[in-house]
């Protein structure tokens, strides 16, 4: 800033204010669609309706921040679905056999990152592109979960420790509900891992240029596979969320949730080529997802066109984004 | 004066904020080589993208064999019979030769087939007429950079071009390379071309070139003869003011060993020892594929070494990666700024710091202020043109981007400074500051080596200069001895010379 001169300065001002809108144009779609839906339907627009949307879209948007991690990388995570539903399954049996939360719930996390960190070394050292790792691990990790759970659902059963556990999806504090706490507490330590940590600093690098990253005397290998760890434990994270919420793990959990969460990523503008995005961008990307799945069902829309306007949705806004580079 | 073949007058081109060309001119003749000269920023590659029809300009005029013409895209511009070769090339690795000449206008039969036959045997025919001695059936990724240039230009050829543009063409050639292109532009023009040739590098514009067009700040300053102007007064036009001395050398005192290299091995490398006293610089000649950038890798870590030791004072080095160069004193800046030096798409302050993160930081937290601060010292001390740190450092220019790759190094303090090609693609201006750095790096005591494919800067700065050859250093010379004869002599494998 400081070799700026006053008079470039209040230019340069001018032209960030417009950049800003520029880049927080996902941000204004996402009100303006708050505000069309609101005035179609009052419903919408009620505290409870508002709360409900948020507690929907955490499961989601957990998932993306991981996503977000990964493909800044310049990688991709097909596996999280999986993790997931493997999580929950294990969880579930642990809060089953009434294995108390405090070491159940650190035992399933523990879990997703070790999943998470199993990609991450085929994908660092194994030298495999992430789109095939990951493939193989989603195909491996659900071929697992089915054959733990025998393809049937594991409940939680009726104990007090399934109550308490319960309260991860079901419970509110201070009248917001839980699974919305830990979405906010995740974005806010994601977000400063990102833009205050040498961690962060080297994702954004390695994704930038890699070979460029590793000259710079980073190593490589282990933030990828740090990274990949993480998404495997919020992958984890939402399994619990999910599994909480209906007492039970389906062993069909989280299919197709890595397709959701890398298009909140991207509506969020994080450049699939990596090295570019933020984490802000992911939590309004999935908002807006959320937004419209809630708007689409208030107003009667059958789910069946809900999937041809949500990818209509994505498509529109990647092609603005991509005109503005 | 001779009639030109293509005649830009004029031309203006404001993007957003920046007007990148205004009131450039520039004038080809039939026969002639034209150099086009600027330092980097001055509007050249503008001018041709203008001519070329990837940019329309906003005024001024194009005339092409007296007929004013207007392209609105490069196919365009080619069908016309004009050809850009970019200092990139575009070509496609795993097709051949002949698909490569021909990607897009394939000759076809009349079923609509692909007519191989016709194309390979056009091909070679253009390939013959360039004397590159492979067939059109070849690969391209098994040729050399130098023969990669000359499918350009037979591609150029296929497509009867009467103007041909060379950007930067003999950036990545090696000698040999350069001249056998230089045999081609002269035949070239023989036949009547009008060939347009930027360049860098002053020696060549002299040895190919018969006139010269100098743009500055997207004006056009002067066209002139080559016989005509000296290369002073060349660089006062580019510049605007006069350049004093280009390679200003300081003598160095100090005879303490700092860095010394005992057989090292690997990567084709062949059992190489020198010694590096604090405050020397030396450089390392040697033609391309010599094996000097993995020699420096190497030395640094990036590449793994299968035998050999590097000390550093006296105290043997454990290098297992970069960072273990990087903690010990050691850096490197690559050659290659696009492809391992810098994040291109990130900041200014970023791409500075991302080294010394570990010393900005405490349990992994950066302390952002002190960051800032180190920063803003080095763009100052440096004399970094950005706007403010958070500048896409891509959209630097090339001299800016290559002092930011240097601070990047010297933020660590390093005790040894490896440069590998420090001035490729800098303009002559952005040169000279580097050149003032390195020689204020050496004053402070730094130990240098300087790799360098361009000899006057070589011969100009260094205290000692090594050739490599195949892997192995084939020669050593002090400054007094070193003259640009020997070090080729030395670097093409000659035996060496007896007075060394």
């Amino acid at each position: 800033m400081n070799t700026q001169t006053p008079v470039a300065s209040t230019t340069t001002n001018n032209k960030r204010i417009s950049q800003w809108l520029i880049e927080q144009k996902s941000l204004i779609a996402l009100l303006l669609l708050i505000v069309v839906v609101s005035l179609i339907n009052p419903n919408f627009f009620s505290v409870d309706n508002l709360l409900n949307i948020l507690r929907q879209t955490s499961v989601n948007a957990i998932i993306a921040v991981g996503m977000t991690l990964v493909i800044l990388t310049a990688g991709i995570d097909l596996s999280v679905g999986s993790v997931l539903a493997l999580c929950g399954a294990l969880a579930a049996s642990l809060i089953g056999m009434e294995v108390p939360i405090l070491v159940a719930i650190p035992t399933a996390l523990l879990a997703g990152a070790t999943l998470g960190a199993i990609s991450g070394i085929i994908i660092a050292k194994g030298k495999v592109q992430a789109f095939i790792a990951t493939l193989v691990t989603m195909t491996l990790l659900r071929g697992v979960t089915m054959v733990y759970t025998d393809g049937r659902p594991v409940s939680t059963g009726f104990t007090d420790v399934a109550d308490q556990f319960a309260w991860f999806g079901t419970g509110s504090a201070l009248g917001i509900p839980i699974p919305v706490w830990l979405m906010v507490i995740v974005f806010a330590a994601i977000w400063y891992l990102l833009n205050h940590t040498r961690f962060g600093r080297y994702i954004y690098a390695i994704g930038g240029n890699e070979s460029a990253a590793r000259l710079s005397g980073i190593n490589v290998d282990r933030v990828k596979i740090g990274v990949y760890a993480l998404c495997g434990t919020l992958a984890a994270l939402a399994a619990i969320i999910v599994t909480s919420r209906l007492s039970s793990a389906q062993p069909t959990a989280g299919m197709g949730y890595e397709l959701d969460a890398i298009a909140a990523v991207v509506l969020g503008g994080t450049s699939l080529a990596g090295g570019r995005g933020r984490i802000t961008g992911t939590l309004i990307g999935a908002l807006i997802i959320g937004f419209l799945n809630n708007a689409l069902n208030l107003l009667d829309v059958s789910s069946y066109y809900q999937m041809i306007v949500k990818a209509s949705v994505i498509l529109l806004a990647v092609m603005i984004d991509n005109k503005q580079k | 004066m001779k009639q030109a073949i293509l005649e830009l007058t004029d031309i203006v081109k404001t993007f957003p904020g920046v007007k990148a060309l205004d009131g450039a001119s520039l004038n080809v003749y039939a026969g002639k080589v034209m150099a086009l000269m600027g330092e980097n920023g001055a509007g050249k590659s503008t001018l041709m993208k203008v001519l070329s029809g990837v940019y329309q300009a906003d005024s001024g005029s194009i005339r092409f064999k007296d007929q004013p013409v207007q392209f609105s895209n490069p196919r365009q511009s080619q069908l016309a019979g004009i050809s850009i070769i970019h200092q990139e090339l575009n070509l496609i690795e795993h097709l051949t030769i002949a698909e490569n000449i021909f990607l897009g206008r394939e000759p076809t039969t009349r079923m609509g087939r692909i007519d191989w036959q016709t194309m390979f045997s056009q091909a070679d025919k253009l390939l013959a007429k360039l004397k590159v001695k492979h067939s059109a059936k070849t690969l391209l990724s098994e040729l050399s950079l130098g023969e990669q240039q000359m499918v350009e230009i037979a591609k150029a050829l296929s497509m009867d071009a009467q103007v041909i543009i060379m950007d930067e063409p003999t950036d990545a050639l090696t000698d040999n390379e350069t001249e056998s292109l230089f045999n081609i532009i002269r035949e070239l023009s023989a036949q009547g071309c009008g060939i347009v040739y930027i360049s860098h590098r002053l020696k060549e514009i002299f040895t190919i070139c018969d006139d010269i067009t100098v743009l500055r700040d997207g004006k056009f300053i002067a066209q002139a003869a080559i016989a005509d102007i000296d290369e002073d007064k060349m660089i006062e036009l580019m510049v605007g003011r006069q350049l004093d001395e280009q390679y200003p050398y300081q003598n160095s005192c100090r005879e303490q060993t700092c860095l010394s290299v005992k057989g090292l091995s690997g990567h084709g490398i062949d059992n190489i020892s020198f010694d590096l006293k604090q405050g020397e610089i030396l450089g390392f000649s040697g033609l391309m594929g010599a094996g000097r950038t993995e020699l420096m890798k190497l030395i640094f870590g990036a590449l793994n070494k299968h035998q050999g030791q590097v000390h550093l004072n006296g105290v043997e080095l454990k290098i297992n990666n970069c960072r273990d160069a990087l903690d010990q004193g050691i850096v490197y800046i690559s050659e290659d700024r696009k492809g391992d030096g810098l994040l291109l798409s990130q900041s200014v302050k970023h791409n500075m710091s991302v080294c010394s993160l570990p010393l900005l930081s405490k349990f992994g937290h950066i302390n952002q202020q002190l960051e800032q601060q180190q920063v803003a010292q080095f763009i100052e001390l440096f004399n970094i043109k950005t706007p403010h740190q958070n500048q896409t450092i891509g959209l630097l220019s090339g001299g800016n981007q290559q002092k930011v790759a240097i601070a990047k190094a010297l933020m660590l303090t390093p005790k040894v400074v490896i440069l590998d090609e420090p001035t490729r693609g800098v303009d002559v201006g952005a040169r000279k500051e580097i050149y003032q750095l390195i020689n204020q790096f050496k004053q402070q005591g730094l130990a240098i080596i300087m790799v360098s494919s361009d000899m006057p800067e070589l011969l100009g700065l260094s205290d000692r200069i090594m050739v490599m050859h195949q892997g192995q250093i084939s020669a050593e010379f002090s400054r007094q001895q070193a003259t640009q004869e020997k070090l080729l002599a030395a670097a093409v494998g000659k035996t060496q010379c007896e007075e060394c």
